[in-house]
């Protein structure tokens, strides 16, 4: 062989480079992300798709905010779009237009740009949204639930009907109701995503099918959604046995948001533990305050405040659980 | 002269700068109103008790001087509440356990200790009146910002339009509200250094 053809490049470690990088997972999530937002747009209309549309605009123009003060270039790496769609998933579709808008704002410009962007943010950006609006517009998240528009010969949208949409809501203002939620096709309407709630969290279905090639490809560890739902089964388990909740844990972990936030928030890297074990304590974390919330709580739904919660001690976790460095 | 009153209200802005007096500047500036009328109790007691320390400077011995400070303070007041009890109930239903609460604000007994105790009368005055000025400045600047926001009104009047004083920007009346306020202020004060 003839040595001028043969490429020996000298250089400082590392050598071995993964291809995966920020915007690529980032549009891998967008990408995965479409799949609930398919099903939104099928069960509730085209209003999800303007509510989505809405605060990736809202997501984006902060950014663009942000980056030209700080005279950086990081609008395209698709993060702030996630942030946008994930605010727009956590509102109900009858919701007004800017009301995404002004969430992803608020995620951009208090929740993340000041504490320096992405990757040093304390709290989940699309959670801290949500809380804004939840704070501010309580009627408008609160009101708005729209019952599918393809009923499909479910029994949850007979019961949504009568006053609150949710199925969460329904157990939580009209227990005698609740036991319907744990008929199978009750679950089967809640497992595929026919039932009212917040824009993207609906679907099991559909999340757990966006979910498992982000799952494969390691984007998103498995240990969290395995270990949050796991918690939330069995502790609701428990309690529906000693009678405290009138819903099924089956009912439990397919109503509200669980899914969505299990897979798609709180698995967000940079708000949660670096470590294995730490994933597993924060996940289990997220899973009792969940339900601490959805049982004795003021709000019929306890997933995102209780991602926020578990954000918050993430650097105390990772610092409790720091490994063993090599070699001592 | 001069000096001490500036010191006050800019380099040592007691809210903005010392970080101190934080707890009713965050609870009470819900709106113009009542910063105001908080605003204008901290500047009275801060400057008679400051007059009256620094006179009784040279009789007060060393160890018991934060009793005397204190007795001097809640002196004042008390002839702060039972006035604006009498003058303006509405701000004082409002302000409710703030007015008492002045007696432990750390800005006044903060001013007595670190200043008044070791200056003479005419330079106390003056000092008390700047921190007055300072605090009052800071808790407006967020009054402002959170009734804006928070109601779409300034001092009781609509001024954002109907249609936001409808759906304001609730967070911003909320507790929260006032600590992304409070943080916005200093930031903008830390910029113009």
């Amino acid at each position: 062989m003839n040595p001028s053809t043969v490429k020996l490049k000298v250089s400082v470690a590392p050598h071995i480079r993964s291809v995966d990088n920020i915007s690529r997972i980032m549009y891998s999530v967008i990408a995965a992300l479409m799949l609930p937002l398919v099903g939104a747009i099928y069960f509730y209309g085209w209003c999800a798709l303007w509510l989505t549309l809405s605060g990736i605009v809202g997501a984006v123009l902060a950014e663009l905010i942000v980056n030209l003060i700080q005279r950086k270039f990081t609008i395209t790496d698709g993060s702030a779009i996630i942030t946008g769609m994930l605010v727009a998933f956590n509102v109900p579709p009858g919701a007004p237009w800017w009301l995404p808008f002004a969430g992803s704002i608020f995620a951009i410009l208090v929740a993340k740009a000041p504490f320096g962007g992405l990757g040093y943010n304390i709290l989940n950006p699309a959670l801290a949204g949500r809380a804004f609006l939840m704070a501010s517009w309580p009627n408008f998240m609160t009101k708005g639930w729209l019952a599918p528009i393809r009923p499909a010969g479910s029994t949850v949208s007979g019961v949504a009907t009568i006053t609150t949409a949710t199925p969460l809501g329904v157990a939580k203002l009209q227990p005698k109701l609740a036991s319907m939620l744990n008929t199978p096709a009750a679950l089967k309407a809640m497992f595929i995503g026919n039932v009212g709630g917040v824009v993207g969290e609906t679907s099991a279905l559909l999340i757990l099918v966006a979910a498992l090639p982000l799952m494969f490809k390691k984007y998103i560890d498995w240990r969290i959604p395995v270990f949050y739902i796991g918690t939330v089964f069995a502790l609701t388990g428990i309690l529906y046995e000693l009678g405290v909740t009138p819903l099924s844990p089956f009912a439990h972990v397919l109503a509200g948001g669980l899914f969505l936030g299990a897979f798609f928030m709180a698995t967000d890297m940079v708000t949660s533990p670096v470590t294995r074990k730490g994933k597993i304590i924060f996940a289990i974390g997220c899973g009792i305050i969940t339900v601490a919330i959805r049982i004795w709580g003021g709000y019929p739904e306890g997933v995102s405040y209780s991602i926020l919660l578990m954000n918050i001690v993430t650097p105390l976790i990772d610092r409790k659980v720091r490994p063993r460095r090599f070699g001592t | 002269m001069k000096k001490y009153i500036w010191d006050g209200i800019f380099k040592n802005n007691p809210v903005l700068v010392l970080m101190i007096g934080l707890c009713p500047t965050v609870a009470v500036s819900t709106t113009v109103q009542n910063a105001l009328g908080m605003g204008v109790a901290v500047l009275f007691v801060l400057t008679m008790s400051n007059l009256t320390i620094s006179l009784l400077r040279p009789m007060v011995p060393e160890s018991i001087r934060i009793p005397i400070f204190i007795i001097v303070i809640s002196t004042f007041v008390t002839i702060t509440d039972y006035v604006m009890h009498a003058y303006a109930p509405a701000i004082h239903k409002n302000l409710g356990i703030f007015v008492p609460l002045i007696v432990v604000n750390c800005i006044i007994l903060g001013r007595a200790e670190a200043f008044a105790s070791k200056h003479t009368p005419l330079p106390a005055i003056l000092d008390g009146i700047g921190s007055g000025i300072g605090f009052t400045l800071a808790i407006l600047g967020m009054a402002i910002i959170r009734e804006l926001l928070g109601s779409g009104k300034l001092a009781g009047h609509i001024v954002l339009g109907t249609k936001f004083a409808a759906t304001p920007i609730l967070f911003f009346s909320l507790p929260p509200g006032a600590f992304l306020a409070i943080a916005v202020l200093i930031a903008l004060t830390r910029l113009r250094k």
